[in-house]
């Protein structure tokens, strides 16, 4: 009797995987794959000539593609089925299950100190490791452009995340926030820093002005209000020529070193600090000031949400009735959250604007809207960390892109054209896998005895 | 049936004059008067599509009354005349030394619970179920926090003042947790509880905005006799612990004849009973609506109920 019972204590082991019914599905999408895509990737007509042109390369690099992840993804689903049927099994036999967590979840803890690490000191590793002439590319292609999405992904996520209101038209104060610059520049002659909070107050006023009558409007509605927003500013800057330079463009001083330029000349930075002159210097600076900007946002941030203002946004979030009920203003809240997050999305425009030395309309479309949306919704809403994260796969990813150029004889020329599509997949990953962003907890902005996270799916998206 | 024949054994607190609440077509509720007095627990009774959530909806301003005055009264104000000034200004409100008067259907919807202090639930819980049973009380102090946190500013700045003043929150909100018997679980995720803890960590919410009135809307429904036992007693004490009279909208029959000071009952959006438990369980109107009798046969129930 006593040994059976012992016996019985032994946790259930998972079935082994089925590996031809793996292989089996595999195939099937791979034919299924075959057949879709035999006209469009495996032909092609060259320059108006009647002349049909075989890729047989690239065609068989996307069915190959087609089986290894469907392959991956039916190992995987087996693996956890038959992970669960033995915890079933052990459940029924009274067995304690162990408490599972994989790989993401058991790092979690330690991502956000290893993040700000990484980032604080991103160049300065780099330069030590690569040198000065190497390392330029590095910080400014990816460092500096993952940071402003950065800190765009965390200005949005106040009004996303936290507000639960879904802006689709963001990049219209990241737009103000650089002509504020560029204009203030030209026809006052201010520098940066004295442009730099002027952008923010301005972005906030219209992210004020957007609020208004956007207010009654939720979920789809919000959306496409927003969205023509975001056009409605890019084609002001566009059409008014006279002021904006219209798609032509206008020119923004690029950043000095408190009034020192970084150049090759006696004036400029690194004659002046005795230093042999590198584009990198810049670099490192304008790093350092986003960097900054950004700690700046997610610092704010963090303590707006232990206020009673950043809770009123996540009541908002939850539920805008019971809110109201509650005696909560839902018109100053929804309007604070809008000019908060516009007045981050001013100051990443100044600086932007600062970086180029030179805008247009073009750098303000609704695809870059749709990039930072991206970087919120996959972070997870409302998870500062899972913004960072998010940024350096979407963007990191998409820069990455650029520098396939093995991948040239399967999808052709400049694989950049692929960054929206790359996009497009991985959001759809996303919700096969983590439905709720990488960092789908909540942690509690206030605690009587133990602060637990709070399980992703009891959280609200917003309706809008 | 005049004010003075509803009897209530205190001063009114709220008075509801001849509202009435059509959609469309469809008369919800019709010219509806009654009073809910001071410190009375009142019960707002009827079938199924009566209009009791939507007088609710009504007196918490989420719709605005098609006609009909609504007003409450704090302090010892004299409520007519009060009333009457009001009406004639184009003010919600007028305050004198011995209290003040709100018309609630002027005010817009969150001043009803922040200046006339008049709080509610819902028949379907509204929770913020991703927040913990904490922060849902902390968010109905929002109030006086953001006041104390210098509308933000001093919060930021880290002044004490906030940082006392949300210590103060935190213990009220223990204060309520314990009172709901909900300590143990103070930092779960609201959306976790079972369904009855839900229905009473509502009520301890809408008490943490300090109401002088709490409107709640089914509070027993789905919960087991032993729960609704509990609840009978937070209800008392509410009443006479807090000094917060209580308008009640309920079907649990064992709830609303062992609580109730005053009964209202309405059936198809209007009035056809107002009085004490005792009273509404006689009345035979009341009998019929509830059994379903038809004007017919309401003169041989009328007669049966009074031999
Ligand atoms: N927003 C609305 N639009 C249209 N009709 C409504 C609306 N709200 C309520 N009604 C209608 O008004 C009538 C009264 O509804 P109400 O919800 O007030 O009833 P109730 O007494 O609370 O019923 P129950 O006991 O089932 O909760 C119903 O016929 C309902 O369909
Ligand atoms: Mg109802």
């Amino acid at each position: 009797m006593s040994a059976s019972s012992s016996e019985m204590m032994t946790a259930n082991v998972p079935k082994g995987v089925n590996w031809s019914y793996a292989f089996k599905e595999a195939f099937t999408t791979a034919v299924i794959a075959l057949a879709l895509l035999c006209l469009l990737l495996g032909v092609t007509t060259e320059g108006g000539q009647n002349i049909l042109i075989f890729k047989p390369a690239r065609l068989a690099f996307a069915v190959f593609l087609a089986f290894v992840v469907r392959f991956l993804v039916v190992v995987q689903k087996e693996r956890k089925a038959a992970r669960l049927e033995a915890e079933r099994l052990d459940a029924v036999a009274g067995i304690q299950p162990k408490k599972r967590r994989n790989w993401f979840e058991r790092a979690e803890p330690y991502l956000q100190p290893v993040l700000f690490f990484l980032m604080a000191f991103f160049p300065i590793v780099l330069v030590t490791t690569l040198g000065g002439q190497a390392s330029t590319k590095w910080v400014d292609n990816y460092g500096i452009v993952i940071m402003i999405y950065i800190m765009l992904g965390w200005g949005l996520n106040i009004v996303v995340g936290l507000a639960g209101l879904l802006d689709l038209g963001y990049v219209a104060f990241y737009a103000i926030g650089s002509y504020t610059y560029a204009l203030l520049a030209q026809y006052y002659g201010f520098s940066f820093w004295m442009a730099l909070p002027v952008a923010g107050v301005m972005a906030a006023l219209w992210g004020i002005m957007l609020g208004f009558p956007v207010l009654r409007l939720r979920g789809d509605y919000l959306a496409v209000v927003t969205l023509a927003f975001g056009e409605i500013i890019r084609s002001v800057a566009v059409n008014w020529k006279d002021f904006t330079g219209g798609s032509a463009g206008i020119s923004a001083p690029k950043i000095t070193f408190f009034g020192i330029p970084f150049n090759a000349s006696d004036e400029g930075f690194a004659a002046k600090f005795g230093l042999e002159f590198l584009p990198i210097h810049r670099s490192i600076f304008l790093y350092y000031i986003i960097f900054g900007l950004a700690i700046l946002t997610a610092v704010v941030t963090l303590k707006l949400k232990k206020l009673p203002i950043g809770r009123a946004w996540e009541a908002l979030r939850e539920d805008e009735i019971a809110c109201k009920s509650l005696g909560l203003n839902t018109r100053n809240t929804k309007l604070t959250a809008f000019a908060i997050g516009a007045m981050f999305g001013g100051f990443a425009g100044a600086f932007f604007g600062a970086r180029q030395g030179f805008l247009t309309p073009e750098s303000f479309s609704f695809e870059e809207s749709v990039l930072i949306l991206a970087t919120v919704v996959f972070g997870g809403m409302g998870s500062l960390v899972g913004v960072v994260l998010a940024a350096i796969v979407l963007n990191g990813g998409s820069e990455l892109l650029r520098e396939a150029t093995f991948l040239e004889p399967y999808i052709g020329s400049d694989p950049n054209r692929y960054r929206l599509f790359v996009v497009g997949v991985g959001m759809v990953v996303m919700m096969l896998w983590k439905p709720r962003g990488l960092i789908s907890t909540r942690t509690p902005t206030v605690f009587l005895n133990e602060r637990k996270a709070v399980s992703g799916s009891l959280v609200k998206e917003g309706h809008g | 049936m005049s004010t003075a024949d509803m009897m209530t054994s205190n001063a009114p607190l709220l008075q509801v004059e001849n509202l009435t609440m059509r959609f469309g077509g469809l008369v919800a509720v019709n010219s509806l008067s009654f009073q809910a007095a001071k410190g009375d627990i009142t019960a707002l009774i009827g079938p199924n599509g009566a209009g009791k959530t939507t007088v609710f909806n009504c007196i918490t301003g989420f719709y605005k009354p098609t006609e009909g005055r609504i007003g409450l009264r704090h302090g010892e104000a004299d409520f007519e005349t009060g009333l009457n000034a009001v009406t004639a200004s184009d003010k919600a409100s007028i305050s004198t030394e011995k209290g003040s008067i709100y018309l609630l259907e002027r005010l817009p919807d969150f001043r009803i619970s922040k200046d006339a202090r008049v709080a509610r639930t819902f028949q379907n819980i509204r929770l913020f179920s991703g927040m913990t049973l904490v922060e849902n009380l902390m968010v109905a102090q929002h109030n006086p926090l953001m006041v104390a946190s210098n509308f933000t500013f001093g919060g930021l700045l880290g002044f004490s003042r906030y940082r006392e003043a949300e210590k103060a929150a935190k213990e009220k909100a223990s204060f309520w947790l314990n009172k709901v018997g909900l300590y143990d679980r103070a930092d779960n995720p609201a959306g976790d509880l079972p369904y009855g803890d839900q229905r009473r960590l509502e009520i301890a919410r809408a008490m943490c905005t300090d109401p002088v009135l709490l409107c709640l809307d089914e509070p027993a429904a789905g919960l087991n006799p032993r729960e609704s036992l509990l609840l009978n007693g937070l209800l008392r004490s509410i009443r006479d612990d807090h000094g917060t009279s209580l308008l009640l909208i309920e079907h649990d029959m064992s709830v609303v004849m062992e609580v109730s000071d005053h009964i209202v009952v309405l059936d198809y959006g209007t009035k056809i009973a107002d009085g004490t438990p005792k009273q509404i369980q006689t009345d035979p109107k009341v009998i019929a609506a509830y059994l379903g009798v038809d004007d017919e046969e309401l003169e041989k129930v009328e007669a049966e109920v009074s031999a």
